[in-house]
């Protein structure tokens, strides 16, 4: 299946933390690689969002949207934005 | 000295009018909006769409701004594809007085301004175009002077979005715009043909040297061959943007 990329969820990342973050960078907490999120590849058509390292293919964020609630799971990618807030 | 502390932008859902609608070709169609509230863009943004079914079911699906941010008016170009969701809605039912639901604009990695900017290369791959109008009008607009060079594939004449108005850009504002047909051309066809190659990027690429920038925008694996080949003729990575659009439509 061909892959988005991390452009097409800067709508929902910009529900999650409050701002635009398509060009942050940060790197894949499974291969250590950097990536700005814009970078990463992104599935839709499973259950959810699911979002990969460009190189090495794990998941590093899903995005869930539950009757109308959006979470986010990004415990693989980590955020090098200083003073990054965590969403609620 | 103590700055005070700008509230970040909330971004809502809103509605916006359709204003006008005009075919670019068969299968894509440009829809002019107007928001009821629109915060201003960046040239190479886009929104989100958002349609809901009277059942309540909604579908969504991202658009690249065709317009410049001194347009004065919002222009979203789409692609239908035939089994989709939403395309076929937007780019076939939709008139004009009705009401879109849309957030944004969103999008700050596959940006452009002049600002700090070299050379610029944008290679789109069919609908791929639509921001690289956005950022050629704000070049023009701002009669900016960063050189730019424009590389668009197209399947044939008739599925080649905004022709004419490229054709104009190339002639009135200085860039430097060439055209690859990967399916049909006509006999008189001067243009390159066929798909984009590894070699036909380093023909065209600016010089690594200039420290160009480097926007890809297209099918997954467009981008793919593109932003390969770039790398290949020593552009590294960080010089090149991309943006992939899938086929769900």
């Amino acid at each position: 299946m061909e892959a988005l990329d991390g452009n097409s969820i800067a709508g929902s990342l910009y529900e999650l933390f409050g701002r635009e973050m398509t060009a942050a960078p940060g790197a894949c907490a499974h291969c250590a690689s950097r990536a700005q999120i814009a970078e990463l590849r992104v599935y839709g058509r499973a259950p959810g969002t699911v979002v990969r390292c460009p190189r090495c293919w794990q998941v590093v964020m899903v995005l869930t949207d539950v009757r109308g609630t959006l979470r986010i799971d990004y415990d693989h990618f980590r955020l090098l934005d200083s003073g990054e807030q965590p969403p609620p | 000295m103590v700055a005070a502390a700008v509230p970040p932008r909330r971004l809502n859902w809103q509605l916006a009018t359709v204003v006008e609608l005009i075919d670019e070709t068969e299968r894509t169609r440009s829809i002019v909006l107007e928001p009821s509230d629109w915060p201003g863009h960046r040239a190479g943004q886009h929104v989100d769409v958002r349609l809901t079914a009277d059942d309540g079911y909604q579908a969504q699906r991202s658009y690249s701004i065709a317009s410049a941010p001194e347009d004065g008016r919002l222009m979203l170009t789409v692609e239908r594809i035939e089994d989709g969701e939403v395309s076929p809605y937007l780019a076939g039912e939709l008139r004009a007085g009705d009401q879109l639901e849309l957030r944004g604009p969103v999008g700050g990695y596959f940006v452009w301004s002049d600002r700090g900017s070299g050379p610029v290369l944008l290679i789109a791959g069919g609908s791929g175009i639509v921001p690289f109008r956005s950022m050629l009008r704000h070049r023009a607009a701002t009669s900016s002077a960063v050189p730019v060079r424009v590389l668009y594939s197209a399947r044939s004449l008739h599925e080649m979005i905004y022709r004419d108005e490229l054709m104009r850009c190339a002639a009135c504002s200085g860039a430097d715009v060439r055209f690859t047909l990967t399916r049909e051309w006509p006999d008189t066809w001067r243009g390159h043909r066929g798909r984009i190659s590894p070699q036909l990027l380093a023909e065209i690429s600016w010089p690594t040297g200039d420290r160009p920038l480097n926007f890809v925008c297209g099918p997954s694996g467009f981008v793919e061959t593109a932003a390969g080949a770039l790398v290949a003729c020593g552009h590294p990575a960080a010089r090149i943007k991309t943006e992939r659009f899938g086929p769900t439509g």
